[in-house]
């Protein structure tokens, strides 16, 4: 795995929401080819604005982000994407008055070579969203928008897949279908880089673990030494007391 | 009673055109667009010009009054009246999205375009009404107390062209569907990888388009005076809410309510409700349906 190249470079970024208030500072982190990496750290940590950073849907101050070794810095989020990145919000994460199909469709839109063979590919991984495929997004339930949301992303053949809390607000069942479902778009050949609360069962899918606090980059290692570490309990119940 | 339901429908067609328009601009852009009455208004004045230009009577298109120049002369407006939004997005509103303005910022600055662009038309063509011709065209009967001028059938027919066009666009074309994406969930349409800039230029083309073809009916059958705009911009707002701000098909059924609606209002209680009617509907459907007739319950973002 050390020997894959580096497909995801972020250097030394600093960005927030408001010039005032900086959310991460000084992160650096780097994503081979190949890897889960699961992005943790207690609210607040800066988790999600550092994925939102790499998609350029948050401004940053400072640093580089690298994608491919190819600089991808001050590019428009539509430009990143079309750059076979994709990324999966937390929240309305699928174009709930459209149909199923047409969601999938709009994924495809970066990258429309192969849509026919990808649409197939997406039916053969999540088999409900061929059932209700003329059916409303907003119309299906939870775990099921959650399935659209990854096959509208992965519709663009991406190389690197970017999830912002996957788990989130779904029931333990739907959570490990979801956590499945990452392992298999993985052995797709598609390099997963994931933000989630659920520590463990997140690093039980992942090859690597970043865990950040309060913007900052505390610790990252082998996901199965990761939960383990002295520091691990301190970053989390020092930060969030009573989690 | 019929006479007046063909008087709405006609009436209507032109209102569902302009709000049309409007929709578009508030579900994408969205704000809501106190210009457009303004953009309808450029698009009756473009032609105009034409027509005034290429002269009456030359190239007749059976009976319809102005014949094949009208027609020309709408499509010319309808390239110049995107060229004019087009301008006024890249110095005005493109810029306040960069800056990342508040709606009420938008709204203000809408107000202000067409103050100005009201001034520049009185400025340049007076402020006197004026008509693209004399001509009183011949009413066609069609039944025995009803009769319906061959202009009018022409505007039926081009708002039914206009209307399945648009759906065919919104439905099948790439660009309609980036564009419903943009209505809906702009941030998720950048992660989809959509360009949402070029997706805002696509509606303002559309939405200034619609507007030129209105302006040009409505002054066709009616007249020009640099108020026009202003006049038209408060019943297609009503026929936006009465059909539903979320959908571009409410304000078509919107348009032809409120047209409909003052066509009666004139049956029953003369002219002088014409305008009081179409709010009267609209502070109805504000008070027992907000969302409007074809309308989904609308976000807070």
């Amino acid at each position: 795995m050390s020997k894959a190249r580096i497909i995801l470079e972020v250097d030394q970024l600093t960005a927030g929401y408001v010039s005032s208030m900086m959310i991460i500072e000084d992160v650096s982190i780097s994503v081979r080819e190949g890897e889960i990496v699961t992005i943790l750290g207690p609210n607040g940590a800066g988790k999600s604005t550092l994925i939102r950073s790499i998609c350029g849907l948050v401004k940053y101050t400072e640093g580089k982000v690298r994608f491919r070794s190819k600089e991808i810095s001050g590019l428009s989020t539509h430009e990143i994407i079309n750059q076979a990145i994709a990324y999966v919000p937390q929240t309305n994460n699928v174009f709930s008055r459209l149909s199923v199909l047409h969601n999938l469709d709009l994924g495809a839109i970066a990258n429309p070579d192969f849509r026919k063979e990808r649409l197939n590919r997406m039916f053969q991984l999540f088999p409900d969203l061929q059932k209700y495929q003329e059916t409303k997004a907003g119309k299906l339930s939870g775990g099921q928008r959650q399935m659209l949301a990854l096959a509208r992303a992965l519709m663009s053949n991406p190389e690197l897949l970017m999830l912002d809390e996957p788990s989130a607000g779904l029931s333990p069942l739907l959570r490990r279908q979801v956590f499945e479902h990452v392992q298999r778009i993985h052995e797709d050949g598609v390099t997963v880089v994931m933000v989630e609360q659920n520590a463990r069962a997140a690093l039980k899918v992942s090859d690597r673990g970043i865990v950040l606090s309060e913007g900052k980059l505390r610790l990252e290692g082998p996901a199965d030494e990761l939960l383990e570490h002295p520091s691990m309990r301190e970053i989390y119940f020092g930060a969030a007391p009573g989690n | 009673m019929i006479q007046f339901l063909i008087d709405g429908l006609v009436n209507g067609s032109i209102i569902a055109l302009g709000a049309v328009g409007l929709s578009i601009t508030y579900n994408v852009l969205r704000f809501a667009n106190f210009a457009q009455g303004e953009v309808l208004a450029v698009g009756a004045y473009v032609s105009l010009a034409l027509v005034s230009l290429m002269g009456v009577g030359i190239g007749r298109l059976g009976p319809i009054s102005l014949g094949w120049p009208l027609l020309g002369s709408m499509v010319f407006s309808m390239l110049v009246t995107c060229l004019l939004v087009l301008g006024v997005d890249w110095v005005l509103f493109r810029v306040l999205r960069q800056k990342q303005a508040s709606r009420i910022t938008f709204i203000i600055a809408a107000f202000g375009v067409s103050m100005m662009v009201r001034n520049v038309i009185t400025l340049i063509a007076g402020g006197d009404q004026l008509f693209y011709s004399f001509y009183i065209p011949k009413a066609i009967k069609i039944m025995e107390g009803v009769k319906i001028l061959p202009d009018d059938l022409l505007i039926l027919f081009i708002t039914l062209i206009s209307v399945i066009s648009l759906h065919v666009f919104l439905n099948r074309s790439t660009m309609g569907k980036k564009m419903r994406a943009v209505a809906e969930n702009p941030a998720l349409a950048m992660v989809s990888g959509i360009n949402v800039e070029r997706v805002f230029k696509w509606s303002w083309i559309l939405g200034a388009s619609l507007a030129a073809v209105a302006g040009t009916l409505h002054a066709h059958i009616t007249q020009l005076d640099p108020e026009m705009g202003f006049e038209l911009i408060l019943p297609m707002f009503a026929a936006l809410v009465v059909g539903g701000v979320t959908s571009v098909y409410g304000a078509v059924l919107g348009g032809l309510l409120i047209g409909l609606s003052e066509s009666f209002a004139v049956a029953g209680g003369g002219a002088a409700y014409r305008g009081a009617i179409s709010f009267m509907i609209l502070i109805l459907v504000l008070v027992f349906r907000p969302q409007g007739i074809l309308g989904e319950k609308e976000r807070d973002d």
